[in-house]
C-alpha cells in the first residue's frame, strides 16, 4: 500500500472539529461580522465619501468604489485572525494538535484541515460583507455570484500566508509585526481607497502591486463592476502564492509537532 | 492469518537530537494481553520511546513494528488501533466533555450511533455520566485524567499507551485510576505504561523494562527483577550523625551489600534477625531500624548507584 501524504478525510474531520466549536458559539462571532462592514461603509463611504468629490475610477460614487475592496479586505482579515492567534494558541498552549495526531489523523492532515477552516471563516466574513454592500448601491447582478468563489480564493491565499507566518514564529507577540507591517499597510495601500498609481511614486506602486491584497482588491472589484480584462493574472497570482505558502506551512507545522 | 502474539517489537532503536541520545539502542517486545511497563527516572528516554511507538516521533535508526506493521510507513493504520493517553492533559477546551469523545472517535473514522454508544459506555466507566455537557475546564484534575483515559479508548484500541498516567495526582485519584487500568487489563487489553513510580510499576505491571540514560538496564517481571538482583529483605537503619559511612562499612565487612545516603543505610539481607543481631553485637544500637521487602527502587539503586527520584 502506498503511503498517502495527505488524508483528506482526516483533514475534513479536523475541519469538522472547528465547525463544532463554531456551531456552539457562532452567535458571538457572527454578529460583529455584520457590524464591521456596516461601520466601514457608513464611516468611509457615506461619511468620508461625501467630501471625496473627484469620484471613483468608473465614475461611481466613493462608496461604490471602495465597497468591493473592503469585501476583499474583510476576507483577508478573517483568514489572518483564524490562522494567526487561533492556530498559534492551539499549537502552543492548548497542545491540541499533539492530541489530534495520536489518532489516525497525521499532522499534515491537521494543517490542511485548519487551512480549510480558515478559508471557510474567511468566506463567511467576506460573504457577509458582500451581502451588506448590496444595501449600499452595489449593483445586484449575476456577477455577485462570481464574486463568491473569488472571495474563497482570497481566503485561500491569506490563510496560507497566515499559516506560513504562524508556522515559523515561536513568540505570540511577533504577530504584532504581521498585523502592523503587513496587514495594515496592505489594507491602506492596496487600492481600496485610492488608485495607488495616481498618488505614489513608481517604486512604491510596484511594491503595492506585488502585494496579495492589491490582487485581491482588483479581482473582486473587477468582478463586481464587470471589468474582466486581466483578472486571470490576479487569479493565478492568488492561487500560486496561496499554494506555495500553504504547502510550506503544512510542511513546517508537521516538523514542529512531529519531532 | 492469525495475528502474532508480539504486538510491539522494538529492535535496536535510537533517537538522537543533535548530540543528545534520548534513546540509545533499545530492544524489547510486548506480548498481546500483558501490562507492560517502562520504569525510569525523568530523562531516561521513556517518553521519547512512547512517542515513537504511538507514531509522533520519528526514530533515528533501528526497527520498530507495532501490531505487525512497520512504524512510520503505516503510521495512520497503527494509530487507528492504538489508544494514547499522553503525559500532559491536552483535552479540547473549546468542546464539551461528550464532544471531546465524539470528535476523537471521528478522527479515527468512527461516527454516528456507534460513537455515541461507545461514548455512553465510557462516560459510565469514567464516572463522568453527569458531566457530559460540561466544559472541560469545569472538571477537577482527577476527572480530566479519567476523561483523557476514556478518550484514548473511544476507538476500542488493541493497545493502550499511557505516558506517566498518574504523575502529579492525589493519592486517592491515583488509586482510582489504577483500578480503571486493572479493569482494562482484565478485559484483555494490552497496556503499555511509562512511570517513574516504583510502587505503580510493581503493582500494575506483568513485565517491565528499567531504563536509564536512554538504555534498558534490566527486563523482567517485577518480582523476578527483585529476586534476581537482590536479597529479599532490606534493613533501613539510621546511624548517628556522621556515623553513616562506618555503619555501611560494618555491614559490608559482614559480607552484606549496603548502600548509604548520608546517615541512612540500607542493608540487603536474607535473614534480617541474624544480620541485626550481628550488627548489635558490634555495638550498633539501631533503635529506629526497620525491615521491609526489597523493591524495584532498590533494584534501580543497585544497578545505577542512584535513587530513582532525586
Amino acid at each position: 500500500m502506498r503511503r498517502r501524504l495527505i488524508d483528506f478525510r482526516g483533514a475534513g474531520r479536523v475541519w469538522q472539529r472547528d465547525l463544532w466549536v463554531y456551531r456552539d458559539r457562532w452567535y458571538y462571532g457572527l454578529l460583529p461580522n455584520f457590524f464591521e462592514p456596516l461601520f466601514y461603509l457608513l464611516g468611509l463611504g457615506v461619511g468620508l465619501g461625501y467630501y471625496v468629490s473627484s469620484g471613483g475610477q468608473f465614475g461611481q460614487d466613493y462608496l461604490t468604489y471602495i465597497a468591493p475592496g473592503l469585501v476583499a479586505a474583510s476576507a483577508m482579515n478573517g483568514a489572518a485572525f483564524e490562522t494567526t492567534y487561533n492556530v498559534f494558541v492551539k499549537l502552543h498552549f492548548g497542545r491540541l494538535y499533539d492530541a489530534m495526531v495520536t489518532t489516525r489523523v497525521n499532522m499534515e492532515d491537521v494543517a490542511v484541515g485548519e487551512w480549510w477552516w480558515a478559508v471557510t471563516r474567511s468566506f463567511i466574513y467576506g460573504g457577509i460583507f458582500l451581502l451588506i454592500t448590496l444595501f449600499f448601491h452595489t449593483p445586484l447582478t449575476w456577477r455577485i455570484l462570481v464574486a463568491l468563489p473569488a472571495i474563497a480564493l482570497v481566503g485561500y491565499c491569506f490563510s496560507a500566508i497566515g499559516l506560513a507566518f504562524t508556522s515559523v514564529i515561536h513568540i505570540i507577540d511577533v504577530f504584532s509585526y504581521f498585523f502592523t507591517l503587513f496587514i495594515t499597510p496592505s489594507f491602506l495601500f492596496s487600492g481600496i481607497f485610492f488608485p495607488v498609481q495616481d498618488r505614489f511614486p513608481t517604486a512604491l506602486v510596484w511594491v503595492a502591486e506585488a502585494t496579495p491584497l492589491y490582487r485581491a482588491v482588483r479581482l473582486v472589484r473587477g468582478i463586481v463592476n464587470g471589468q474582466w480584462q486581466g483578472l486571470w493574472f490576479d487569479v493565478l497570482y492568488l492561487a500560486v502564492v496561496g499554494t506555495v505558502l500553504g504547502v510550506f506551512a503544512v510542511w513546517r507545522m508537521q516538523r514542529r509537532v512531529i519531532r | 492469518m492469525p495475528e502474532s502474539d508480539t504486538v510491539v517489537e522494538v529492535d535496536s532503536v535510537f533517537k538522537r537530537y543533535g548530540e543528545v541520545r534520548a534513546v540509545d539502542g533499545v530492544s524489547f517486545d510486548v506480548t498481546r494481553g500483558e501490562f507492560f511497563g517502562m520504569l525510569g527516572p525523568n530523562g531516561a528516554g521513556k517518553s521519547t520511546l512512547m512517542r515513537m511507538i504511538y507514531q509522533v516521533t520519528p526514530r533515528t535508526s533501528g526497527s520498530l513494528r507495532v501490531l505487525g506493521m512497520p512504524s512510520g510507513e503505516r503510521a495512520r493504520s497503527i494509530k487507528q488501533r492504538l489508544g494514547v493517553v499522553p503525559q500532559l492533559d491536552n483535552l479540547d477546551e473549546e468542546l464539551r466533555v461528550l464532544d471531546n469523545l465524539l470528535i476523537y472517535a471521528r478522527f479515527n473514522g468512527i461516527g454516528g450511533a456507534a460513537a455515541r454508544r461507545r461514548a455512553d459506555e465510557l462516560l459510565a466507566f469514567a464516572e463522568l455520566d453527569d458531566k457530559r455537557k460540561a466544559m472541560v475546564d469545569e472538571l477537577s484534575g482527577g476527572m480530566k485524567r479519567r476523561l483523557m483515559l476514556v478518550r484514548g479508548l473511544m476507538n476500542d484500541p488493541e493497545i493502550v499507551v499511557l505516558d506517566e498516567p498518574t504523575t502529579g495526582l492525589d493519592p486517592q485519584v491515583r488509586l482510582n485510576l489504577w483500578n480503571k487500568l486493572e479493569e482494562l487489563r482484565a478485559q484483555g487489553k494490552t497496556l503499555l505504561m511509562s512511570t517513574h513510580y516504583m510502587d505503580e510499576a510493581e503493582r500494575l505491571c506483568d513485565r517491565l523494562v528499567i531504563m536509564d540514560h536512554g538504555k534498558v538496564i534490566a527486563t523482567g517481571a517485577p518480582r523476578a527483577l527483585i529476586r534476581d538482583n537482590l536479597p529479599p529483605l532490606v534493613i533501613e537503619a539510621r546511624a548517628a550523625v556522621g556515623e553513616g559511612a562506618r555503619l555501611e562499612d560494618a555491614a559490608q565487612r559482614l559480607g552484606l551489600s549496603a548502600v548509604r545516603s548520608a546517615d541512612r543505610v540500607s542493608v540487603f539481607v536474607d535473614d534480617a534477625d541474624e544480620a541485626l543481631g550481628q550488627l548489635r553485637e558490634q555495638g550498633w544500637r539501631l533503635e529506629t531500624a526497620f525491615v521491609r521487602p526489597a523493591n524495584l527502587e532498590d533494584v534501580f539503586l543497585k544497578l545505577t548507584g542512584r535513587a530513582l527520584r532525586e
